[in-house]
C-alpha cells in the first residue's frame, strides 16, 4: 500500500489549499477527487498505528486505525463526497474551503490515537464549520454563528482541562477508555456531551444549523455530532448514565419538532433524537448495542444528510423553509419529493430502509439488558420520529395545502447528490450485510425476521393513522409563524436582560453618589479642593516614593518591636 | 393557481379518499397478521394483543396533544429574538463607523 502513514485528513487539507488557487471546473474536479481518492486509499489501509511521535516525553499517535475508527472514516468520506457534490454549484470560495477543512478535521479527530491530537481537531471542527453558518450572511446567521463558536470553543477548553488532569493522573495521552471514576473523566465527558448535544447543552445545534446556508447544513449535519458519538464510543462504552441521557435525548426533541415551523429546525431536533439512540447504545455497552450505535451513526449521516439536502433544495429553489409558507411542491419538484420520502422512510426505520437495520439493534439490546423503561421510551421516540420527520417534513413541504409556489427540481449536481444518498439508504436497508461487515463486533444479528418486521410496521402504520385521524379531526397543530422558547432563552434573553437591569441599577447608584459628593463639596470647599484633580488625593507619586514610605514604615516597626 | 393548470392526482378528493381507504386496509391487515403470525417475544408487554399498534397510536396522539399544550407557554412571535439583534447590529455598525473617523 502506497503512503500508508498518510493520515486521511491530509488529502482534504491539500485539496482545500489547491481549491483556493483554482477556479471553475478544475476546482470542482480537485474538490471531488479528495474524498474519492482518500476513501479508496483508506480501503487499503490495515488496522494499526501508522504514525507516532514523541512530544515532551509523551507518546503522540496522530494516526491510529482500528475497526471503530474505520467505519466512521468510511462514513465521513461518503458524506464529504455527497456534500461536496451537492454544493458544487456554489461559487463562494469561503464555503467551499470551510466545507473541505471541516470534513478533514472530522477525519483527523476520528483517526487520532491520542487526546492532544483529538483536541486540535476538536477545535478545528468548530473554527472551520462556523464559516458555513456565517456564509448565509444574514443578521440571524451572524449572531447564531457567534453563539455556536462560543459554545464549541468552550467545549474544547473543557476538553483541554480534562486532558491535562487525565495526563497528570495516568501519565499518558492515550485516547482510549476513560470512564467516570476521576474528575478528568467527568470533564472530558462534559466536553463530549456539549458536542453530542446532551439535554440542556443541545441548543447550539437547533440554533445554528437552520441558520447555515442550504449546502452548509448538509456538511454540518454529518460531522460534529458524529465525531462526538465516536469519542463517546471510544472512551465511555458501558457508562450507565449515558443510557438515561440518551433516552432523554431521544424523547424530548420530538415535542419541539411537532410545533416547530422552520422545517430545517425540525430536522435539527430530529438529529438530536437520532443521536439519542446512539448514546443509549453506547451506554448499554454490549457488543450488540455498540454495533447498533455505530451503524446507526453511519446510516444517520446518510439519511439525515438526504433530508437536509431535500429541504436545502426547497430553500434554494423557493427561498422559503417555513412549513406555513410551503405546500404542494410535489407537482413541480417530483424528484426532490421522492428523495425526501426515501430519507423520511429511512429515518423512520421502515423495513427495507437503512434506519431499520441499525435502530433495531439498539432496541433489542435495551430489552436484552433489562432496560424496560428505556425500551418503552425508545419505542415512543421511534413512533415520534416517524410522526415529525417521516410525515411532517414531506407532508408540509410537498403536499398539504397548495402554496401556489411553482419551482422546478434543483440543479443537476444537487439531484445527483440526493440520488446517491437515497440509493445508499435503500441498498443498506435491503442488504444490511454490507454494513454489518464493517462493524466493530461480530454478533450474527439479523433484523429481518417476522417479529421485528411486523412489530415495526405496526408501530409505524398506527403512528401514521394517528396523524391522519388528528389531521381530519382538525386537532393537529397548524404550522404557525412563531419562535418556540428552548434552553437558549436563558442565554439569549434571561441573562442579557438581567445584566442590563443590573447595570441600569448600578448607574443609578453612581448618579446618587456623585450628587452626594457635590453636596459635600459645597459644605467644605477647602476639603473638596483636596479631592479635586489638583488636590492632594489625586496626585501621583513615583515608585521610589513608595519604596521610601515602606522603608520608613519598616523602620518604625523595627523600633516599635524593641520597645 | 393558474386556471390552465390541470388538477393533479392529490387535488381530486376521490383519489385522496381512495388512498386513505387503502391505508386503512393496510392497518386492519397488520392487526390481523398479529393473530396469524406466531412470533417470539422478548418482553411480556409484547404478548399483549395489539401492543405495538395501540402503543404507536396512543403515543403519537399524546405527543401531539402535549406539544400543542407546550405552545401555550413556549410560543412567541417569529421575530422575538430578531428585534434586539437587529438593534445590536445597527449599534455595532455605528460604533465601527465612528472608529473609522478616528479619535
Amino acid at each position: 500500500m502506497w503512503a500508508i502513514e498518510l493520515p486521511p485528513f491530509v488529502p482534504f487539507f491539500i485539496a482545500a489549499a489547491l481549491a483556493l488557487a483554482t477556479r471553475g471546473m478544475l476546482r470542482n474536479i480537485i474538490m471531488l477527487a479528495a474524498p474519492v481518492l482518500g476513501g479508496l486509499h483508506l480501503l487499503g489501509v490495515p488496522e494499526g498505528i501508522h504514525l507516532q511521535m514523541s512530544f515532551l516525553g509523551y507518546e503522540l499517535v496522530p494516526y491510529r486505525v482500528d475497526k471503530l475508527s474505520l467505519i466512521f472514516g468510511y462514513a465521513f468520506h461518503i458524506a464529504a463526497f455527497i456534500a461536496i457534490l451537492y454544493a458544487l454549484h456554489i461559487k463562494d470560495t469561503v464555503q467551499q474551503l470551510a466545507g473541505m477543512l471541516y470534513a478533514g478535521s472530522a477525519l483527523g479527530a476520528v483517526f487520532a490515537g491520542d487526546l492532544l491530537t483529538l483536541f486540535v481537531f476538536w477545535e478545528l471542527l468548530a473554527l472551520t464549520s462556523v464559516f458555513l453558518i456565517w456564509a448565509r450572511r444574514t443578521t440571524r446567521s451572524y449572531f447564531a454563528g457567534i453563539r455556536y463558536l462560543v459554545i464549541q470553543v468552550a467545549s474544547g477548553v473543557v476538553l483541554l482541562a480534562g486532558i491535562i488532569f487525565h495526563a497528570a493522573d495516568t501519565g499518558s495521552f492515550e485516547f482510549a477508555e476513560i470512564g467516570t471514576d476521576t474528575l478528568a473523566g467527568w470533564l472530558i465527558l462534559l466536553a463530549f456531551g456539549v458536542k453530542c448535544a446532551f439535554p440542556f447543552m443541545h441548543n447550539w445545534l437547533t440554533d445554528a444549523y437552520p441558520e447555515a446556508t442550504p449546502t452548509g447544513t448538509v456538511f454540518l449535519s454529518a460531522f460534529t455530532t458524529k465525531v462526538a458519538v465516536y469519542a463517546l464510543a471510544r472512551s465511555y462504552p458501558g457508562t450507565e448514565l449515558l443510557v438515561y441521557v440518551g433516552a432523554t435525548m431521544a424523547c424530548f426533541p420530538i415535542f419541539f419538532a411537532v410545533i416547530e415551523n422552520d422545517l430545517r429546525r425540525v430536522l435539527a431536533y430530529s438529529l438530536i433524537n437520532q443521536v439519542g439512540f446512539m448514546v443509549v447504545g453506547i451506554g448499554i455497552g454490549t457488543a450488540l448495542s455498540i454495533n447498533g450505535a455505530v451503524s446507526h451513526a453511519f446510516n444517520d449521516i446518510i439519511f439525515k444528510g438526504l433530508l437536509f439536502m431535500s429541504m436545502g433544495a426547497v430553500l434554494h429553489m423557493t427561498g422559503r423553509i417555513n412549513g406555513s409558507d410551503l405546500g404542494g411542491l410535489y407537482k413541480t419538484m417530483p424528484r426532490t419529493t421522492i428523495f425526501c420520502i426515501i430519507g423520511a422512510a429511512s429515518i423512520s426505520a421502515f423495513p427495507l430502509f437503512s434506519g431499520f437495520v441499525s435502530k433495531s439493534m439498539v432496541m433489542s439490546a435495551a430489552i436484552e439488558e433489562g432496560y424496560d423503561w428505556i425500551w418503552l421510551m425508545l419505542l415512543f421516540a421511534s413512533a415520534g420520529v416517524f410522526h415529525h420527520a417521516g410525515i411532517k417534513i414531506p407532508y408540509f413541504a410537498f403536499f398539504a395545502h397548495d402554496s401556489g409556489i411553482r419551482v422546478s427540481d434543483p440543479p443537476l449536481n444537487m439531484q445527483l447528490a440526493m440520488f446517491i444518498a437515497a440509493a445508499l439508504c435503500v441498498t443498506i436497508g435491503a442488504y444490511p450485510s454490507i454494513l454489518y461487515g464493517l462493524l466493530p463486533y461480530d454478533t450474527g444479528y439479523s433484523p429481518y425476521d417476522a417479529t421485528h418486521v411486523l412489530a415495526q410496521t405496526q408501530l409505524l402504520f398506527f403512528s401514521a393513522l394517528a396523524f391522519v385521524w388528528l389531521n381530519r379531526k382538525g386537532l393537529y397543530p397548524p404550522e404557525l409563524r412563531s419562535t418556540n422558547l428552548d434552553v437558549e432563552w436563558v442565554y439569549r434573553r434571561l441573562v442579557p436582560n438581567a445584566l442590563q437591569i443590573g447595570f441600569a441599577r448600578m448607574s443609578v447608584v453612581a448618579a446618587l453618589n456623585s450628587a452626594l459628593f457635590a453636596k459635600l463639596g459645597s459644605l467644605s470647599p477647602a476639603l473638596a479642593r483636596q479631592f479635586s484633580a489638583k488636590g492632594m488625593f489625586a496626585s501621583t507619586h513615583p515608585v521610589g516614593a513608595m519604596v521610601k514610605t515602606v522603608t520608613v514604615l519598616l523602620a518604625v516597626y523595627l523600633v516599635l518591636s524593641f520597645i | 393557481m393558474k386556471q390552465t393548470e390541470k388538477p393533479d392526482f392529490f387535488d381530486k378528493p376521490e383519489n385522496v379518499s381512495l388512498m386513505l381507504k387503502i391505508f386503512y386496509g393496510c392497518c386492519v391487515m397488520l392487526v390481523v397478521l398479529d393473530l396469524v403470525i406466531d412470533r417470539y417475544t422478548y418482553h411480556p408487554l409484547e404478548k399483549l394483543w395489539g401492543f405495538y399498534p395501540i402503543y404507536g397510536f396512543i403515543g403519537c396522539v399524546v405527543l401531539v396533544i402535549v406539544a400543542k399544550w407546550m405552545r401555550r407557554f413556549l410560543m412567541r412571535d417569529e421575530d422575538y429574538y430578531d428585534i434586539p439583534e437587529e438593534k445590536k447590529l445597527a449599534q455595532m455598525q455605528i460604533e465601527k463607523e465612528s472608529d473609522h473617523v478616528g479619535h
